[in-house]
């Protein structure tokens, strides 16, 4: 069995104890889904010291076998951590507990169900990082898919049901596209594993092509512009708590998956390929702040925030040396950490004002000074200012892309200046604007509130502060990766 | 013939046909004597254990020797049991649909006609000779004919059958007129001496025959598995059936259609030397049927997007699935019969399951609109939950056996070589398409508010159906192998290798 076996199926304990309890006991039900979705966390952290402390995780198992001797294809259930899959894994565990605290206090209508599915995502996510095997991968992946439709389909806003199809037909259309390269893969090579298909020799068209497509499957999930049309939507739509695990993780199986398979599939090609990475990156962190900068709801200037920071990630990946991909990865997770927050006071804002529009949220430092003050301060956080997570992983980012690519680089760090711009400007026009609010009625941060807050905003003050939090476990996952190519 | 012959063969290899025919006379004459008011339902268990009783004796069958007998007419080999179990296991599950069929007669035609259908089916699996093969497709043809017109006062059905009759027929002289193509290049109707005069032929004046010859038989057989071109009867046939015998097309006859293509094609044409050097006579037409499966599969999905009739839809998707089914055909490899096997046994359950919810609401509503399923899962949530299921097989989501018979297909697609890639991406993306239809269903069944305040109970026979497709394809889903182990261990590939002189 496994510590990873168990961690990836552990919410299965959620979900039947959920089967079993009769929906009309919403108490109940709200109580066994919180504890329920600490039980991951509780192994994610076994599973990190266990991986710390040396112990061997990875289990590999003969699972499916196509075909008859000789032409026998065999498929594995391979489950293995890399540093970074690990630190994924445990930020999926954190967000999924956070998003089911919010979601107690956000979702009113068939809690039961909304649970449900929100635990299988989590077998999904905690799978797709798990996971050694293409396949594996794919099949985990895939099963995020269903769930998250009808997550927002169900539980969305007012066109709900749009993004639920472009959700889905996006996600569909890249995971359609993994899918022909896995199989090409597997037709090459034999074999879906991972150090496998890295082992083996494969053409140099044929690894250009696998490259491309690969681009293209991860870049519907990063998501890369143009590509990027389905994730506004479902930042906008989807209910809050679910955002939170969507831009929160969903979101890094892209960066994941390119820094994963892209490069640790096609060191060389990469090569070739990481000055147009650079430039889409560039794209996207313009772009997205450009955007972002003149949207006026709050929801759809973080969605904008979540493309523009994903370029940043595209640039980490493509500077191709240590300081840029430990830049990448380091924004994978703080930006799961910021956004996953900035979502949660958008919950919170919504659920209380009923309204997330800037020019109606105007004077919260008075009625709402709480919630002003951490809005503040993950705006502070996501624009990279020094001591909050942010900070380094533009610092490392930069710092890597500057050496491959100044010319990129320079032009990227508009992209910074931008940020601040519309960052600091939406906050302003909230916190400080013309007062819209009527001052009583309306609440502040309070009770249950506090532990998604505080649990957030600490992690990224402490990956703020203290990176090697952090760069303990992602440092043999750049190695690894830096080895591979050649730098 | 004198009794001597006769008696020398070894009829025990018929087993399964005998006990299906006697059933099926059986039933027949019980219903020409019984009372009128002897309810004619329970037919339908004598029925189910007369295909019962056959499933025992073709698994008993299994590693058996290949053998033929009938002056090398009826052949028993893997292939005609691996084949068989799944048409005995696909009527199996029509029959139990068919058991809580409440017609406004009661009519006891069905089950001997369905047996008759089955029995034509399991001929042409077993079929070494165009005569036999002609034989138990005719008998499969208009038994099913009858089958769509069994609803005598709903004019759909009767405009349906009349569609069916006429398409149908059309179809077999297309067939028939292929067939005498090869008798008249070969002077044998014997599939074997064919295969063995047919090599002489190629690249020589005749060759074009041979091509002829492939081609009517091809499309003719098409209509079988309601592929382009002949995909036109499909939704009509489909919506003026009753819901048992649209699953027995889509199921049975749809498999058995796969069946006999399989067996002409690969006997004849498998190993047949090709139209230029290195290539056999199957790669030459690969681009043909290529571009057929890629017809079927896009306009199969494409036409199911504006469908609203649920029938409809099934009938749509089946075309689409016919299509994916077509790729290891144009793809051949020591996978191709593997993946054909797998994905129809797996299309069966997803099929009969969809069918059967489909049912159950239809019984309750009196529609067939995509409404039926509007808030299904405030009103029955484990209908809702297994039609989930079926539908997300259907739609291919990993976690279930569609999905991993898609796989198979497309894994043993990408491994012959050269790999036929731009099939394959069709096949992906006619995938993809198919989401949105399928995905439309769950929206129904989840998003949209309730219109019948009516709570459903289910009778028990189509309670234990339901679950079993649905169980099926988790558990194939998830461990595919309890199926292609069975396979594997069972048919001999080298036995297969050497009858489709795929060996080389």
């Amino acid at each position: 069995m496994g510590w990873l076996t168990l961690l990836v199926f552990s919410p299965m304990v959620g979900i039947l104890l959920l089967i079993l309890v009769p929906s009309t006991q919403d108490k109940l039900q709200k109580r066994i889904a919180v504890s329920c979705s600490i039980l991951p966390l509780l192994l994610a952290l076994i599973v990190y010291q266990q991986f710390h402390s040396g112990a061997n995780l990875s289990l590999s198992i003969p699972w499916i076998s196509f075909g008859q001797y000789p032409f026998l294809y065999t498929i594995e259930y391979d489950l293995g951590v890399s540093g970074f899959s690990l630190v994924l894994i445990i930020l999926t565990a954190v967000l999924m507990v956070v998003s089911m605290v919010t979601a107690t206090m956000q979702i009113d209508k068939a809690w039961k169900q909304y649970a449900l599915l929100t635990l299988l995502l989590e077998i999904g996510i905690l799978g797709v990082f798990a996971s050694q095997n293409l396949i594996l991968f794919f099949i985990f992946f895939e099963l995020t898919l269903v769930p998250m439709f009808l997550l927002i389909g169900r539980w969305g806003g007012f066109e709900k049901e749009r993004a639920a199809y472009s959700y889905l037909l996006y996600n569909g259309v890249g995971s359609a596209i993994l899918l022909i390269v896995m199989v090409v893969l597997f037709a090459n090579v034999g074999s879906t594993n991972y150090e496998a298909i890295a082992n083996a020799s494969l053409s140099e068209e044929l690894s250009m092509g696998l490259l491309i497509a690969l681009l293209l499957a991860f870049g519907v999930k990063l998501p890369i512009v143009p590509l990027h049309t389905w994730m506004v939507r479902v930042h906008v739509q989807a209910p809050p708590a679910l955002v939170m695990i969507h831009a929160g993780v969903l979101l890094k199986i892209g960066a994941y998956g390119l820094m994963q398979f892209g490069i640790g599939f096609f060191p060389a090609a990469f090569q070739d390929v990481a000055p147009l990475l650079a430039i889409l990156g560039l794209v996207n962190l313009l772009y997205g702040a450009c955007i972002a900068f003149v949207q006026k709801e709050l929801r759809s200037i973080f969605a904008y925030s979540s493309i523009s920071h994903m370029g940043i990630v595209l640039l980490g990946i493509a500077a191709m040396n240590e300081a840029g991909l430990q830049g990448a990865m380091f924004q994978t997770v703080s930006h799961g950490l910021i956004a996953a927050l900035v979502f949660f006071l958008i919950g919170v804002l919504k659920a209380k004002t009923d309204t997330t529009h800037m020019r109606r949220l105007g004077g919260l430092s008075r009625t709402m000074p709480v919630t002003a003050g951490v809005l503040l301060a993950v705006g502070l956080a996501s624009l990279g200012l020094p001591g909050m997570s942010g900070f380094v992983s533009e610092f490392m980012t930069f710092l890597g892309i500057f050496e491959s690519m100044p010319v990129i680089a320079a032009i990227g760090t508009i992209g910074i200046i931008l940020t601040a711009a519309y960052i600091l400007r939406a906050i302003m026009d909230i916190t400080f604007g013309k007062e819209v609010l009527p001052q009583d009625g309306v609440m502040d941060l309070q009770g249950k509130e506090w532990i998604p807050v505080s649990i957030m905003l600490g992690l990224i003050v402490l990956i703020g502060v203290f990176p090697t939090s952090l760069t303990h476990s992602i440092q043999t996952s750049v190695e690894a990766i830096v080895l591979r190519i050649g730098g | 013939m004198d009794m001597e012959t006769l008696l020398a063969y070894d009829w025990g290899i018929m087993a399964p046909e005998f006990t299906i025919i006697i059933v099926a006379t059986l039933l027949s004459l019980m219903d020409l004597f019984l009372p009128n008011h002897f309810p004619r339902k329970w037919f339908s268990a004598f029925a189910a254990m007369a295909v019962l009783l056959a499933f025992v004796f073709t698994i008993g069958q299994l590693g058996q020797e290949a053998n033929m007998i009938l002056y090398d007419t009826y052949r028993l080999d893997l292939f005609a049991t691996s084949f068989k179990l799944l048409l005995l296991i696909g009527a199996g599950l029509v029959l139990s649909l068919a058991a809580s069929y409440q017609r406004k007669q009661d009519q006891g035609e069905f089950y001997y006609l369905l047996l008759t259908a089955l029995l034509g089916a399991m001929m042409m699996a077993s079929s070494a000779d165009l005569i036999t093969l002609f034989v138990g497709l005719e008998l499969l043809s208009i038994a099913s004919y009858i089958l769509v017109g069994l609803d005598k006062h709903a004019l759909k059905s009767n405009e349906s059958a009349m569609k069916y009759v006429i398409n149908g027929g059309i179809s077999t002289a297309i067939t028939l007129f292929g067939f005498s193509y090869l008798y008249g290049l070969t002077g044998s109707t014997q599939l074997t001496t064919i295969s063995e005069i047919l090599p002489s032929l190629i690249r020589t004046p005749a060759q074009g025959l041979v091509i002829m010859a492939f081609i009517m038989t091809f499309v003719g057989l098409a209509f079988k598995i309601s592929t382009v071109p002949f995909h036109m009867w499909t939704p009509d046939v489909y919506e003026g059936a009753p819901i048992p015998v649209t699953a027995f097309l889509s199921i049975v006859s749809k498999a058995a259609g796969f069946i006999i293509i399989l067996r002409v094609f690969l006997t004849l044409f498998g190993a047949l030397e090709g139209l230029s050097l290195n290539e056999t006579f199957m790669q030459s037409m690969s681009l043909w049927i290529g571009v057929l499966a890629a017809i079927t599969m896009v306009l199969g999905n494409i036409l199911a997007l504006r469908q609203h009739n649920m029938k409809r839809l099934f009938a749509y998707s089946s075309v689409a699935h016919a299509g994916y089914l077509l790729v290891p055909l144009v793809a051949l490899s020591t996978l191709t019969l593997e993946n054909i096997w797998f994905y129809l046994l797996v299309y069966m359950f997803m099929t009969a399951g969809g069918l059967a919810v489909i049912f159950v609401l239809y019984e309750k509503h009196g529609t067939l609109d995509l409404e039926m399923f509007t808030g299904l899962y405030k009103r029955s949530p484990a209908l809702a939950i297994l039609m989930t299921i079926f539908l997300l097989s259907l739609a291919g989501i990993p976690g279930t056996a569609g999905f991993i018979g898609k796989l198979n297909i497309i894994l043993g697609a990408l491994s012959t070589d050269p790999a036929p890639i731009i099939l394959v991406s069709i096949m992906i993306a006619a995938t993809v398409l198919s989401y949105v239809f399928y995905f439309g269903i769950l929206v129904q069944i989840y998003f949209r508010s309730n219109p019948f305040p009516v709570t459903i109970k289910l009778p028990i026979v189509m309670k234990t159906t339901l679950w079993i497709c649905a169980i099926a394809i988790v558990g194939l889903g998830i461990f595919p192998n309890i199926a292609l182990d069975f396979y594997h261990h069972h048919v001999d590939l080298f036995q297969i290798t050497e009858m489709l002189w795929l060996s080389e």
